[in-house]
């Protein structure tokens, strides 16, 4: 098999790291070799940020470069269109269809683009969903990016079994069974 | 399969120095080496602390080889410079028990004040160096420094990048090995280097450089991979993975030690194959010493010195391909910044209400030089706030730095600051000290230090008491104020700068990310008293968006309730809410 390319953006803060978690924990279960790369420190501190994961046969570079995602999955709108040169052409985005705008926009220096989804649209096989809204419906707005992940897991080749295995043996353990309910809202959509 | 698991490089590092038999690690927290302790800490076969600076942890893990045990010590790239000191001479007097020191370089600069290459310093210091490709070798790379060190008398640098230590790879699990402590024998001649020793062990070190380099002609973690023979690539670390990217069947020479270099073993591998590449992140350290031996490579002709490795990079360079790429849309940068409820936030609106400049330092408030606070002039390297602006007063006298303040973290202060801080008391300097005091290591994620009162191991100590040491050190002016109460911190600041003695104050506030708990209280926009006045907007919280008819929200999800907000809007159009 071709090793499979996913990446993970969004805004330091949303979590990112933890459904990278998920998403090495699904691939290492079916057996496949993995590598995940991440960002710690300063860019966490609400500023772009990337995760990578690959899986395959054998993974030998850990990131993801241009042209090379099958997976994009992103947690804000304006990071899905900053990497989605990353994609390659068949490739799938998933957006959260969230809105946070960067400091320059927010102190006047720069605009956030408008319709980006049906830019995006044009170009990618784009799915997109209000998880804000539905994690609230949950209870927990925190748990959104398990929704998401729920929806881009319908892209990728792992049983349903298997990812709420997988969620169970990664996130803190009072919050299993809410990320369970989280990843099916977005697996069901 | 059993025995394998995905691990952060830094997690694999943490693991090979428990399988090495560690007993001691010590370090202060830098990206991308922090991870390190945060791991170890969790054997607990192993002491681990964090230490208040990088030279310190250094001479503590000395400490701990001399008495005969192994020894870690962790940091990032300009750590190595702050342990450059006992670095230089403890390449001298070697081992007893191994000593590994990992240094995390951070090439792209995610997270640093430089891009420096810790190799330079290491062959300076005529220290060896290994550079693993990924977890699994990180971990095994780490258990052979430590026989590598006490084989050659010793201490060995394991250089990563951020590139490894953040990423995950699968790793297969050993035992660990129960090392006995080696016996503590008194040898002046090796362990007290003044110059009649020291001559003596300089001979030692330039011995043990030629007899590493003869054996590193066999050593396991260099390997040569013999493919077709038109391409040949000498290369190390991370970029090794991208060379098996671009080139599959391209002959590898990989480089497990890349300090002192198996010449031989290069020669050899040079005279195979038609075209030699040098592979390397940043410095050229490798290429010279190729090319010094009058071997024909191409290296930093056609390589960038600046920033990470790339398989694309490689595809243009090496193959020439025009990969056709989409270009990246032009959007709005995303740049870090303060969170929400970050205290600093607050002592930043009120330097800048001030008019005052800031002399800065490391940590999440160097976001204080950016828009709209754009408060911080100056930052250079940990503690430099304080000796940089004691500088400026020495240079334009007094009334100069009226309009001035240093603004240090608590866990900077503690690092290096307080030195600093001794020689303005010391120099009779007059400027005015904000330690900006968050109770804990903000930008890392969170590490304790001597002022927090717990330590790695999560024992709960004496907190060293800021104000008192402040006072011991003879500073005559020592206020503390709480960071979210906007007026007392206006006026603290208005009189101390005024004053012309020297000043701390203490602006004190837990780091808005300490707090785990729920949210209790909120801020709401009332949008009928709301004047659109944009006041609420000049400090830059990112939960705070305006609305299209000029009115402001706040975001429920980000606001953590700090009131900053609240206080800065004159018509109470911003009101507190229980949630």
């Amino acid at each position: 098999m071709e090793t499979k390319n996913i990446m993970i953006v969004g805004v330091g803060g949303q979590g990112t790291l933890l459904t990278s978690r998920i998403l090495g924990g699904i691939t290492r279960a079916a057996g496949y070799d993995v590598k995940l790369s991440e960002v710690h420190g300063m860019a966490q501190r609400g500023g772009s940020v990337v995760t990578f994961v690959r899986y395959g046969e054998k993974v030998f570079e850990p990131i993801v470069e241009e042209g090379q995602a099958d997976v994009l999955i992103a947690f804000e709108r304006l990071e899905a269109l900053r990497y989605a040169h990353f994609m390659k052409k068949d490739g799938v985005i998933i957006v959260n269809d969230q809105r946070i705008d960067p400091m320059p926009v927010v102190i006047g220096d720069a605009e956030y683009p408008e319709g980006i989804l049906e830019n995006l649209s044009k170009k990618y096989k784009v799915l997109k969903i209000d998880a804000l809204s539905e994690a609230r419906k949950l209870g927990n707005t925190k748990a959104f990016n398990t929704i998401v992940l729920g929806l881009a897991a319908k892209h990728m080749d792992f049983s349903k079994e298997d990812w709420l295995n997988v969620i169970e043996n990664t996130v803190p353990p009072k919050t299993v069974e809410l990320n369970k309910q989280a990843f099916l809202v977005g697996y069901n959509m | 399969m059993a025995n394998q698991k995905i691990m952060l490089g830094n997690e694999a590092i943490a693991r090979g120095a428990w399988e090495a038999g560690v007993k001691v690690s010590s370090a202060y927290p830098g990206t991308p080496s922090t991870e390190i302790s945060e791991n170890v800490v969790k054997y607990d076969e192993i002491y681990a602390e964090w230490s208040p600076n990088e030279k310190v942890a250094m001479e503590v893990a000395i400490g701990a080889s001399m008495a005969g045990v192994r020894s870690l010590v962790s940091m990032k790239h300009v750590g190595v410079n702050v342990a450059s000191d006992p670095l230089y001479t403890v390449s001298y007097i070697g081992v007893n028990g191994g000593l590994v020191m990992i240094a995390a370089d951070d090439p792209g600069l995610y997270s640093s004040q430089n891009e420096q290459d810790s190799r330079a310093v290491a062959r300076a210091a005529k220290v060896p160096v290994i550079e693993p490709s990924d977890s699994n070798e990180a971990k095994e790379f780490v258990k052979f420094a430590y026989d590598l060190s006490e084989r050659y008398d010793t201490p060995v640098m394991v250089r990563t990048t951020t590139r490894l230590a953040h990423s995950q790879g699968l790793v297969n699990l050993c035992d660990r090995s129960e090392i006995a402590d080696k016996p503590y024998e008194k040898n002046i001649r090796k362990n007290v280097m003044m110059p009649g020793m020291a001559k003596a062990r300089h001979l030692h070190v330039e011995d043990r450089e030629i007899r590493m380099a003869d054996d590193a002609e066999t050593f396991p973690i260099n390997r040569v991979e013999m493919n077709d023979t038109k391409i040949g690539v000498i290369t190390s670390g991370i970029p090794y993975q991208y060379v098996k990217e671009v080139l599959p069947n391209a002959s590898v020479l990989k480089l497990g030690l890349v300090n002192p270099l198996p010449k031989k073993m290069i020669k050899d591998f040079a005279a195979k194959v038609e075209k030699l590449y040098i592979v390397e992140e940043l410095d050229p350290i490798i290429e010279e010493q190729v090319k010094a031996m009058g071997i024909a490579c191409t290296g930093k002709e056609i390589f960038t010195v600046q920033g990470e490795y790339s398989a694309n990079m490689l595809r243009k360079a090496i193959l020439g391909i025009d990969l056709g790429l989409e270009a990246a849309a032009q959007v709005p940068n995303r740049p870090p910044i303060l969170c929400p409820g970050c205290p600093h936030r607050s002592t930043f609106y009120v330097l800048k209400k001030l008019g005052l400049h800031a002399a800065g330092d490391i940590g999440c408030y160097t976001l204080g030089a950016v828009a709209p606070l754009g408060v911080v002039d100056t930052t250079v390297c940990m503690g430099s706030s304080i000796s940089t602006l004691h500088g400026m007063e020495k240079a334009k006298g007094s009334d100069y730095v009226k309009n001035w303040v240093a603004v240090i973290g608590d866990s900077t202060f503690m690092h290096t600051g307080v030195n600093s801080l001794m020689n303005m008391v010391y120099n009779q300097a007059t400027g005015t000290v904000l330690i900006l005091d968050n109770s804990t290591t903000g930008m890392t994620g969170h590490q304790d230090h001597a002022g927090t009162g717990k330590t790695l191991k999560g024992d709960i100590v004496n907190a060293i008491d800021v104000v008192k040491l402040c006072q011991a050190i003879g500073v005559p002016n020592v206020q503390v104020v709480n960071t979210f109460d906007v007026p007392a911190l206006e006026k603290a600041i208005k009189e101390e700068t005024a004053k012309s003695e020297l000043s701390v104050i203490v602006v004190k506030a837990p780091c808005a990310l300490l707090n785990k708990k729920k949210v209790t209280v909120q801020y709401v926009s009332n949008p009928d008293k709301c004047k659109k006045c944009g006041m609420c907007m000049k400090p830059g919280c990112p939960a705070i968006t305006k609305n299209a008819d000029g009115t402001v929200s706040i975001n429920d999800t980000m606001c953590n309730g700090c009131s900053l907000c609240a206080q800065l809007c004159k018509f109470g159009a911003i009101e507190k809410v229980e949630v």
